[in-house]
């Protein structure tokens, strides 16, 4: 009964932990060329709601995960064409990115309130998927293995590869590259579009696998937990990784122990969790070296325009 | 702030239908009546505000032409509330809804400016000459599918999702429980707080560790399908809230607590126009028709179902009190002596839970 119940929460554990670490993964990677993107909640929601659409328009899950993350990459250049061509306040674009992409969401979305479409299977056949405890390894759905896989290959290609080293290069220090003959904006343009196919396929992961249905702000807000997470990351994919799981954790652990009846905390210490842990370990990283900076691109935020 | 303005879409509701026979009609007809209603959420939620919608819609079809709806949805509560009851009053609307608690105060004040146009608050507590309220006894409902949970529950649990302790949730817990623990005394029901009203993914995560921790049946207090879905997901069984949702899990879905204000709107409409309107309060239940239960799931045993319909015509009829005592709290506090039962006024201030809920 005990181990079932450890079973269960893993598989909700994973499963919540999943569309944060598919977002956050995609602003991680922006955000390392110099690209502070705030519109992550409304890339997730361009994509829930793409991705819902032509799932239930069209029958096919695996169409509506496209269409999930070419709608976020659509949305995503809408920012790009007003942060790095017209060179705007990354900040604000980036808040009007979200608020734009709840109304637009919502717009779409009107004729899709109240259906409902196939969850987003598991990958593995039923001997593995249904094992009862196999499948915490093989019982996941597709988004599951392909953000660790992603998670994988972007540390290698940031850390190995000159790709990569070039564009931390335009995150660090962006008027050099740009002086030794690298396309500073180009490069940018491609690492926003990469951020807003992981959100819209983030956002995707609430409405075709967590809860198969479209409705107004669907993703409630886990966009910016996404963007929280980046900053708790220090820009490294495995503490990406780590810190994803580890939200999804609390935020799971802590509905088990209400439903478990652990009535010492109150539900709304409980609640808070998942925030304080932020604080403590970001907190820890600050305490742990002298400057604030936290490992953040030197780019960061600030506009470029070759002159 | 921002983002409620840009999606704010002043909707004249069913513009085509309501306004082109007008337009076909001579300039001495009668102007038709103007009815607005200002909603928190959008009408797509499929939920509470939707239900209000559909009250809207059912009074353009009691009266046609001889009315003109509108409405105002994702209302922030709060003073920018104001703004919007003040643009429909400004319309020329003789009878404005605002249907969400948070409405109560700017109600109130615009009410102020416009003495001679009627408005009816949703929820709330304070009337004025021209504002009259309405809440609906979604306790009654909740006792009926407490009933069947208690009948079609194996495990003797029940997973409650739900969002804040206020007096309103509060009772809607106790009135399940006590239903269902009629039927089996050692029933249980495990509350899970989620801290909001509407976060898919949260209220399906809680509904999944409900189920984990043993519950069979799930029951909400909360505005999303998720629950639902998950109930379907993990092969136990659910109930609807607000609105009928078999649609997102046929085989869990048993029934739902319905929420109908189309009677109670109908009946304002007419006595507005007939110039009989006055303000007053109204709890509407089951007898009045406001709260209503989706058709039960096949599923469904015969036995739960007349057990079910009993409650049901019971309240219907004034014989049955879902809150009669004696009731004890988790202290083991008497809160309602034998043979009688609670007051409205307890009710709307419940903040205790009877023995059994763990929450």
């Amino acid at each position: 009964m005990t181990s079932a119940i450890l079973v269960s929460i893993v598989m909700t554990l994973v499963a919540a932990s999943t569309p944060l670490l598919l977002a956050a993964l995609g602003e991680l990677v922006a955000e390392k060329t110099g690209v502070l993107n705030l519109g992550v909640e409304g890339m997730m929601l361009c994509g829930a709601v793409a991705g819902f659409a032509v799932a239930f328009s069209t029958g096919s899950t695996g169409l509506g995960l496209l269409a999930a993350a070419l709608a976020g990459m659509a949305a995503s250049m809408v920012f790009a064409v007003l942060a790095l061509s017209l060179a705007a306040n990354q900040v604000a674009t980036g808040l009007a990115l979200t608020i734009f992409g709840i109304g637009a969401s919502s717009l779409i979305g009107a004729g899709f309130v109240g259906r409902t479409i196939p969850r987003l299977g598991p990958v593995f056949p039923p001997a593995l998927s249904e094992h009862p405890w196999l499948r915490m390894i093989f019982g996941h759905d597709i988004l599951v293995y392909l953000s660790l896989a992603l998670v994988l290959g972007v540390s290698l290609f940031l850390r190995r590869t000159r790709p990569g080293l070039i564009l931390r290069a335009v995150g660090e220090n962006d008027a050099s590259a740009h002086a030794i003959g690298y396309p500073v904006i180009a490069i940018r343009y491609a690492a926003v579009a990469f951020g807003g196919a992981l959100a819209g396929l983030g956002g995707a992961y609430f409405s075709l696998a967590l809860t198969p249905m479209w409705a107004e702000r669907l993703t409630a807000g886990r966009g910016w937990i996404a963007l929280a997470l980046v900053v708790f990351s220090a820009w490294k994919p495995g503490r990406l990784l780590l810190g994803a799981y580890l939200f999804g954790a609390v935020m799971t652990l802590e509905l088990q122990a209400k439903a478990a009846g652990i009535s010492w905390l109150a539900p709304e210490v409980l609640a808070m969790a998942p925030y304080l842990a932020t604080v403590a370990v970001l907190t820890m990283m600050s305490l742990g070296r002298r400057s604030g900076r936290l490992d953040a691109p030197a780019c960061l935020g600030k506009p470029f325009s070759a002159s | 702030m921002t983002s409620i303005i840009t999606r704010r879409k002043l909707t004249f509701g069913a513009a085509a239908a309501s306004t082109l026979p007008l337009l076909g009609r001579g300039a001495s007809a009668q102007s038709p009546l103007g009815v607005g209603f200002v909603y928190v959420g959008p009408i797509g939620d499929h939920g509470y505000t939707w239900t209000h919608d559909q009250g809207r819609l059912a009074i353009e079809k009691e009266y046609g032409s001889k009315i003109k709806t509108s409405f105002l949805e994702n209302v922030a509560e709060g003073p920018d509330a104001a703004r919007a009851i003040r643009q429909l009053a400004q319309a020329g609307n003789q009878l404005i809804f605002t249907t969400s608690f948070g409405f109560m105060n700017p109600t109130i004040q615009v009410a102020k400016q416009f003495p001679k146009i009627h408005f009816e608050h949703a929820t709330g507590y304070m009337r004025a000459p021209n504002v009259a309220t309405y809440n609906a006894r979604f306790y009654e409902g909740r006792a009926v599918i407490g009933t069947i949970a208690g009948h079609m529950s194996k495990s003797g649990q029940a997973g409650y999702v739900a969002s804040f302790p206020i007096p309103e949730v509060v009772m809607g817990i106790n009135a399940f429980h006590l239903a269902a623990r009629k039927v089996n005394p050692n029933f249980k029901t495990k509350v899970v707080w989620c801290s909001t009203w509407y976060d898919p993914a949260k209220e399906a995560d809680a509904a999944k560790a409900l189920i984990d921790q043993g519950a069979d049946m799930i029951t909400q207090h909360t505005d999303s399908a998720a629950p639902l879905q998950a109930a379907e997901q993990r092969g136990v069984y659910a109930f609807g809230q607000a609105s009928d949702m078999k649609a997102f899990a046929p085989k869990a879905h048993l029934s739902a607590i319905v929420d109908d204000w189309s009677g109670y709107y109908i009946k304002r409409v007419k006595e507005t126009m007939d110039g009989n309107w006055k303000t007053g309060d109204v709890w509407g239940g089951i007898k009045e028709g406001f709260v209503k239960l989706a058709p039960y799931n096949d599923a469904v045993t015969p036995e739960a179902r007349k057990a079910a319909d009993a409650i049901r015509d019971g309240i219907a009829s004034g014989k049955l009190h879902p809150f009669t005592g004696e009731l004890k709290d988790q202290k083991g506090e008497v809160r309602v002596k034998a043979g009688e039962h609670a007051s409205d006024e307890m009710l709307s201030k419940m903040d205790w839970y009877v023995d059994g809920v763990q929450a």
